[in-house]
């Protein structure tokens, strides 16, 4: 479990296998043919403009919305072939940011974090608190526990949702726009915490962002979805892509437009 | 990912010479199984000689996930309170960073909640000061709209044609289904219990007297206003109370745009018109219930029930009939759309705003019946 000593890539397991995936609303077909996989350890980070169904495609893998065609394999478990048991497994592994927090309104921030363990460990009450103060804590929340999700600030929601999704330990976390909404400072802050979940816990990390300092920042591997050519057009290390692609359109989404490569 | 393959997690504390102390951890230290609490810790630690240090040794330690972190903050906690000072460096490395994060000086200082609930004193205190408080912007919204009808009435409308239209839609076709059936079965009741009564002096012809009169003069338009309370109160509220909660409120007020004229007085226009109107066609359904009670059950002719029920209802009946609901209608959109703006910015609120409205419209209706009754006997009318 702790691979601090990090092995190279080719000798990590598989942790998520996409396969064949295409997302559609009705008839209209926005992506098809995207096939990528995930090794554990990864920050994996699915990038693309606005609109290009960047979120959908996490929703797709996490099991919000079935996919229209393809596969989203989990070791050698189909998620979406799978029974409704199996996929219930597989969910408790995840742990996932939701990009406004999703903080459960009625409840405070340690009950919001003591909801899944209560729901799946059976671990008594007063363990429970103190996971849920620790979790917080991590965050940098300490002393927050009896605070309701309306008393607290855009940034301290989105972290405050981090420790909700750190709650079981999970082997995968997704964040959706994790630095949508936060400041320079607190988003590099969030970036760290990525980095160290990744590193020390070797929790699989799935980001979904258009925010290029994060991008550059943690992004072990990524994938580039393209609205108009209606598929992936890179793949692999996003420093690499932006060294070696040949795609005008990659290499400008990365250069914030400019299409300069050099980095200043 | 079953527990059951994880080895038992120990902990021991060791005093090889005075100056450190060593706690030795073995096993899998993962937090869904149960780890050792603050007291068994402080009781192992008080079994060993005082040192000044505690050094970590990690030789046996399997697998570790926020368990092991969880109780190592514990420990760490504890000897600063015992002033040992801790030496994390024997710690594999990843441990000592998310240690580092959650450190108690990481975090905003001076974050407390006060926990103890207020004294009965302060509670009462704090009703009766909301009730106030509550009051002055009941008032203070009746005014707005009162200002904003008066806005309207000299031209300027601030709301947007097609909103009323569909409002006026929610509000008027698509409550007569409902409408129809509860004005239906409440003649169809009147008419049964008077029945009873009426049936021992042989007069059975009155049915028509009893169900016409209440239906036309009261009860036609209190059952539309509870309805329409339930059915569009709530809406209204619950509508306001989730565009509140997006902001989209403020966004209206920044534009220059006010709310009132924007939001309330489309509603409140579209149930003056629509309540009334409902109102007539409840008095009828009503009419028609009793009618099929009558024929049906008291073997009374449908002719012979049209014409008493007509010589038996005034006009002036028929007025306050619609009177009563015209008022009915200003209060249900009133109170709907106050309980949806007083709304706060989280989905419980949304919740709460709703059942609030529903609960002042219905409150308001039955005191403004007793009022308007009131009025009537005293003007002999």
């Amino acid at each position: 479990m702790n691979a601090s000593e990090k092995l190279p890539e080719s000798e990590r397991e598989t942790v998520i296998e996409v396969h064949d995936l295409e997302i559609s609303y009705g008839t209209f077909v926005l992506m098809r043919d995207l096939n990528f996989h995930i090794r554990r350890g990864d920050i994996f980070i699915i990038m693309g403009g606005s609109g290009c169904g960047k979120s959908t495609l996490m929703k797709q893998m996490v099991g919000l919305k079935k996919p229209a065609r393809g596969q989203v394999l989990y070791g050698d478990v189909s998620f979406w072939d799978a029974g409704t048991e199996v996929r219930e497994q597989l969910k408790r592994r995840f742990g996932i940011l939701f990009q406004s927090g999703a903080l459960w309104s009625s409840l405070t921030l340690a009950e919001n974090i003591a909801l899944p363990l209560e729901q799946y460990t059976d671990l008594p009450p007063a363990q429970i608190r103190e996971v849920a103060s620790f979790k917080l804590a991590l965050v940098g929340l300490g002393g927050f526990e009896d605070f309701y999700p309306s008393e607290l600030s855009g940034g301290m929601k989105k972290r405050a949702g981090l420790a909700r999704a750190m709650a079981l330990d999970p082997d995968i976390l997704f964040f959706d726009e994790p630095s949508a909404g936060l400041d320079p400072i607190s988003a590099r802050l969030l970036d760290d915490l990525i980095i160290e979940l990744s590193e020390s816990l070797s929790t699989t990390v799935i980001v979904v962002t258009h925010d290029l300092a994060s991008i550059f920042a943690i992004g072990t591997n990524s994938v580039f979805l393209d609205p108009e050519a209606k598929t992936m057009t890179a793949a692999g290390d996003p420093k690499r892509i932006l060294t070696e692609s040949a795609d005008p359109k990659v290499v400008s989404f990365l250069t914030r437009g400019t299409g300069r490569r050099t980095k200043e | 990912m079953s527990s059951s393959t994880y080895k038992e997690a120990t902990f021991s504390f060791i005093s090889p010479s005075t100056d450190a102390l060593v706690l030795r951890l073995s096993g899998d230290w993962m937090a869904n199984g149960r780890l050792p609490d603050a007291e068994e810790i402080r009781q192992a630690l008080s079994q060993q000689i005082p040192a000044p240090r505690i050094i970590f040794d990690v030789v046996g330690l399997g697998a570790w996930d926020s368990g092991l972190l969880i109780f190592l903050a514990k420990v760490f906690d504890i000897c600063r309170g015992n002033g040992i000072s801790v030496d994390s460096s024997g710690l594999p490395p990843g441990v000592c960073r998310l240690l580092e994060l959650a450190s108690p000086e990481k975090q905003r200082s001076g974050v407390t909640r006060e926990k103890s609930p207020p004294s009965f004193l302060v509670r009462v205190a704090d009703a009766t000061l909301d009730f106030g408080r509550g009051f002055k912007d009941m008032l203070a919204f009746v005014g707005d709209a009162t200002l904003s009808v008066l806005r309207m009435l000299r031209g300027k409308p601030g709301f947007r044609r097609s909103d009323l239209i569909l409002i006026l839609q929610e509000t008027g076709a698509q409550a007569l289904p409902i409408v129809s059936l509860i004005s239906l079965l409440v003649g169809m009741i009147l008419a049964f219990v008077a029945a009873i009564q009426l049936r021992m002096f042989g007069v059975q012809i009155y049915v028509a007297d009893v169900v016409g009169i209440a239906m036309v003069r009261v009860m036609g338009a209190i059952m539309t206003g509870i309805i329409m309370a339930g059915r569009t109160g709530a809406a209204f509220a619950a509508q306001l109370g989730m565009m509140q909660v997006n902001e989209e409120i403020d966004a209206l007020e920044v534009l220059g745009v006010s709310p009132v004229d924007f939001l309330v007085l489309p509603r409140l226009l579209a149930l003056m018109l629509m309540m009334p109107l409902l109102c007539i066609y409840s008095d009828l359904m009503g009419v028609v219930g009793g009618l099929i009670v009558g024929v049906g059950m008291l073997d009374l002719g449908v002719i012979e029930y049209y014409h008493e029920t007509v010589n038996a209802v005034s006009l002036t009946y028929f007025w306050i009939g619609l009177f009563h609901s015209f008022v009915f209608g200003v209060l249900v959109a009133l109170a709907g759309c106050l309980r949806g703006l007083q709304c706060e910015r989280n989905a419980s609120a949304v919740g709460f705003a709703a059942t609030s409205a529903v609960v002042t419209g219905i409150v308001s209706i039955v005191v403004a019946t007793a009022i308007i009754t009131l009025l009537c006997q005293v003007l002999g009318i």
